[in-house]
């Protein structure tokens, strides 16, 4: 009797299932608490938007598995550890801070699993520590910033103080400007780095800055920190005399408006802002907009096209693990950032850059593109990648 | 730079202006600590309400309505968390109600994510303390002048308040020896009661004013706690004298070690603890003897 119900049961199973075959479990792994929660929610949207719009025509359901990694590396290697054993993903997507994708790196990449970065820029993670299972569809600290030096030098800026958080982000992205700015003929007069997340105060580096001789700061911040700094440095009224430079998460639409006016004016680069000039960003600005009611930031762009990519892979044929990994690393499309593909010598995205000022605009702040810089692939960086399969 | 006077005043205003914020926090816990023996490590989280207690009444009628809506409200949650969760923690050791504020901190930290969201919010400085003011032959944003004249003026009502009344007396008396101030007829639980609340109301002052020069995040309350209990640690538990020395010592050495020393900012201060620590476990101007 006993065997007879579990014939039965399998029978039944084995006729549901077919559908299941072409189901692909996908394991978000995203800070949906922390300091970061606001860049988790913002990737989450972007991806689920992708998945929905280019995903309903490829035969395939996702399903998605959502992990918060609160920002804590320990914690998102349990949860990662938790998709790729317990739930068994196909593919993840998601990391937001390089501590944390440092941290699952080899579990990543010991367990095949392909693994779509959708934010952490460390340049290393696509550099000595590659791996071809991790393809990165963000950007890297040492890309948003190179294009930057020669730039700035071409507009006639000779002398430059430079001030970043201190840590391995702050220092790469500082660096990556300072190489090709020097390069140029440049001249960089000071170099501070502040304790990370622990200045409050920036007014003892103004004024460091205010008298170094400078002709312009170039300097890396974001979240808490980028609001604090900006609003300080137009307090100590440095904008006139000394123009402000940076990185683009400087005055990111995330979260401008704190910023308030202080960050008009303000000129950074970025792969992406919301102003861009072309039809698939002005869909997917549009998209977005409907389904959260904000401005996309470079945050939901990462997610989205981490979700395309994603799709893009799937439509080649990929099904599993193996097949998905080596169709992430061959993907290129025209995205709302413009065109887009992944350099097979270290799976980083490559993209052009956008030089963009911080305007008011009808409705609060907004970004003037003031120039296109053409993408460029990253030095290999000690990456040694096995070619790319067919 | 280093033979330009008015780089080092600027510096000089840096400092004094980081101190008083400072201050601000840090006497309210000094003085709750004093008197009631209670470690209340939520004392961050207060200042970050404050802050967002102050944004949302910004938003709706500008700095000034913020800037007295602020303390308010923050002392209203003082006396919630005073009747409901401080009172019946007082008999305890300092370990529970250690372990008590501290997760107090991490409750009300999503709590403040919750009603406002993870993004960062602004208030926006009033015209009248926005722009610049010369001073002594520099420029200096008229805003941190503000803080540094909000501060002084603070530490001298308290001053008055602590030696010249009678409320001052019985406080002084009750942080001395409270039994025997009870025995004289003094309403010990009250006062405690009082005390917290104007602790609280600061906490929510400094809170609001930080808001225009920092952002308003939900982390922001984490991160002043561990300058804050520097502060009162290295000028000694309990005292007005204390607070105002420590403010002062944490913000000059932050200050001027990040322009000398930059390599050992961050290292800086907690030497200084350390040294505190080991040749005046106590700190500099202890409340009791």
């Amino acid at each position: 009797m006993k065997r007879a119900i579990l014939a039965a049961l399998g029978l039944a199973t084995s006729l549901a299932l077919p559908a299941a075959a072409d189901d692909l479990k996908v394991g978000l792994l995203l800070p949906f608490s922390g300091v970061y929660a606001a860049l988790g929610n913002d990737i989450e949207a972007g991806f689920t938007l992708a998945l929905d719009e280019f995903g309903s025509d490829t035969g395939v359901t996702f399903d998605v598995v959502r992990e918060d990694t609160e920002v804590k590396p320990p914690v998102a290697l349990g949860k990662a550890k938790k998709l790729i054993l317990q739930d068994k993903v196909d593919v993840m997507a998601g990391i937001v801070s390089s501590g944390v994708l440092g941290a699952v790196r080899d579990m990543v990449h010991g367990a095949g699993v392909p693994l779509i970065v959708a934010n952490a820029g460390n340049d290393d993670a696509t550099g000595a520590s590659c791996s071809p299972f991790i393809t990165r569809m963000s950007f890297s600290n040492g890309q948003v910033n190179r294009p930057m030096g020669t730039w700035m030098y071409d507009q006639g800026i000779r002398k430059v103080f430079t001030l970043a958080p201190d840590y391995a982000a702050g220092r790469q992205m500082i660096d990556g400007f300072t190489q090709t700015f020097t390069a140029a003929g440049g001249e960089v007069v000071g170099q501070e780095f502040t304790p990370f997340q622990k200045t409050q105060d920036f007014g003892p580096y103004l004024a460091q800055a205010k008298a170094s001789g400078a002709d312009a700061v170039y300097v890396f911040y974001a979240g808490g920190e980028a609001i604090s700094f900006v609003k300080q440095y137009d307090s100590f009224g440095l904008k006139a005399e000394l123009p402000l430079y940076g990185s683009g998460f400087l005055t990111s639409p995330l979260y401008v408006n704190a910023e308030g006016p202080s960050a008009e004016g303000v000129i950074t680069a970025l792969h992406y802002v919301p102003t861009i000039d072309n039809p698939a960003n002005a869909a997917f600005v549009a998209a977005f907009k409907a389904k959260t009611g904000r401005v996309p930031s470079e945050f939901a762009v990462h997610g989205y096209d981490a979700g395309r990519a994603l799709v893009t892979a799937v439509q080649t044929g990929a099904r599993d693990r193996e097949t998905l990994a080596a169709a992430l690393r061959k993907v290129s499309f025209d995205g709302p950032r413009g065109a887009l593909s992944i350099d097979p010598a270290t799976n980083n995205i490559v993209q052009p850059i956008y030089v963009y000022e911080t305007v008011a605009g009808d409705d609060g702040l907004t970004q003037k593109v003031l120039a296109q810089l053409p993408a460029e692939a990253d030095p290999v960086n000690g990456c040694a990648m096995p070619a790319v399969s067919n | 730079m280093a033979h330009d006077p008015g780089f080092w005043m600027l510096q000089a205003l840096n400092a004094l202006q980081l101190s008083m914020l400072l201050f601000l926090l840090s006497i309210g816990l000094t003085v709750i600590f004093g008197l009631m023996h209670f470690v209340n490590l939520a004392h961050g989280s207060l200042y970050a309400l404050g802050a967002y207690f102050g944004a949302s009444a910004a938003a709706v009628g500008g700095f000034w309505l913020g800037f007295f809506v602020a303390p308010v409200a923050v002392a209203g949650v003082g006396v919630l968390l005073y009747s409901g969760l401080i009172r019946r923690m007082r008999k305890s050791g300092p370990m529970a109600q250690v372990l008590v504020t501290f997760g107090l901190i991490f409750a009300l930290l999503d709590l403040t994510r919750l009603f406002w969201g993870d993004l960062a919010l602004a208030i926006q400085v009033p015209q009248i303390l926005a722009g610049r003011t010369a001073l002594l032959g520099i420029e200096y944003p008229t805003y941190r002048l503000f803080i540094i004249g909000l501060g002084l003026s603070i530490f001298a009502a308290l001053a008055f308040v602590l030696s010249r009344t009678q409320i001052g007396a019985m406080i002084r008396a009750g942080v001395d020896n409270d039994a025997m101030a009870a025995c004289l007829g003094i309403n010990v639980e009250r006062l405690f009661f009082i005390v917290f609340c104007v602790g609280c109301a600061l906490a929510g002052l400094a809170g609001v004013v930080a808001a225009p020069l920092l952002s308003v995040t939900p982390d922001m309350g984490l991160q002043i706690l561990i300058p804050t209990l520097i502060v009162i640690v290295i000028g000694g538990l309990g005292s007005l004298k204390g607070a105002v020395a420590g403010s002062l010592i944490f913000g000059f050495v932050q200050t001027f070690g990040a322009v000398l020393a930059p390599q050992l900012a961050s290292v800086l201060i907690y030497a200084l603890l350390a040294a505190v620590l080991v040749i005046k476990p106590v700190g500099l101007f202890p409340a009791k003897g």
